[in-house]
């Protein structure tokens, strides 16, 4: 496939971070947030494979690959967080979990 | 308008509606299917630049392995539909505008920088095979020591995941 510019892609990346941005302020419930976190990841996923391709370095690739084993993990920690916090708080409603709030 | 340009468009697309799905979805199981929606066409994208292990990777570990642990959480939980935040003024006037502007710059940069016009075709890129092959060199050879390091990593997340999740006895 060619003849679509990185610019392109580049644009792609960065309104579906701005959107993962959006959805990370606006959820109310830790597993969406955790999603909103993912979907942000792949965001940046989308900008480093795009970067590869334009300067011919696999070296992007190989970070594509760090960044999802990261995100698995941080997926598993994260939902093992969710799953403490409902046993404590009853809720997912992050506005429950106001301990540290000052 | 060539064939490529017709399924970016269409992958694009499917993947931005996903993202503005996720964020209006009341329920987490609907954000939790708008997500694998915009994994999905990601990965298309990623088959697109030539990067069809990325792609690969991208529907087993994201879409396949991270989202059925948030479906199986959100099943677990037994998560309903989630209050609406309140919608402050400052918003709506200052912070849509500020970042309808800050993505416009952003774009206007990309499509104008010599990069930005680099076609994703690339003249001498690598055939589609020898690419894996290169980027399973690059990552056991040049990467091995972070690679390693990745194990120890996703090693300690699950005992972090088993202590965290365990009940207080």
């Amino acid at each position: 496939m060619n003849a679509v510019p990185i610019s392109f892609y580049l644009v792609l990346s960065a309104v579906l971070f701005g959107l993962g941005v959006v959805a990370f302020v606006f959820k109310r419930n830790i597993i969406t947030i955790f999603m909103a976190i993912e979907l942000m990841l792949n965001a940046v996923n989308l900008a480093f494979v795009a970067f590869a391709r334009a300067w011919n370095q696999l070296d992007g690739l190989v970070f594509v690959f760090f960044v999802i084993v990261v995100a698995a993990a941080e997926a598993a920690v994260g939902l093992a967080i969710a799953i403490a916090l409902y046993q404590n708080r009853d809720s997912l409603n992050i506005e429950r979990v106001n301990l540290l709030k000052f | 308008m060539s064939l490529a340009f017709i399924l970016f468009f269409i992958f694009a697309l499917i993947a931005v509606a996903g993202a503005v799905l996720l964020i209006v979805a009341r329920e987490p199981i609907h954000s939790a299917l708008a997500l694998i929606l915009v994994m999905m066409s990601l990965a298309a994208l990623y088959l697109m630049l030539g990067a069809e292990f990325i792609a690969a990777v991208q529907i087993i570990v994201y879409a396949g392995a991270i989202m059925v642990l948030f479906v199986f959480v959100i099943m677990l939980l037994n998560a309903g539909v989630e209050e609406r935040t309140n919608w402050s003024k400052i918003a709506t006037y200052a912070g849509i505008p500020l970042g309808v502007l800050l993505l416009l710059e952003l774009a206007h940069w990309m499509a104008h920088s010599a990069m930005g016009a680099t076609l994703a075709s690339g003249a001498g890129a690598p055939n589609e095979m020898a690419s894996t092959q290169a980027l399973s060199q690059l990552l056991f050879q040049t990467y091995l020591f972070p690679f390693e390091a990745t194990s120890i990593l996703i090693l300690i997340a699950i005992l972090g995941a088993l202590v965290l999740a365990k009940r207080d006895e």
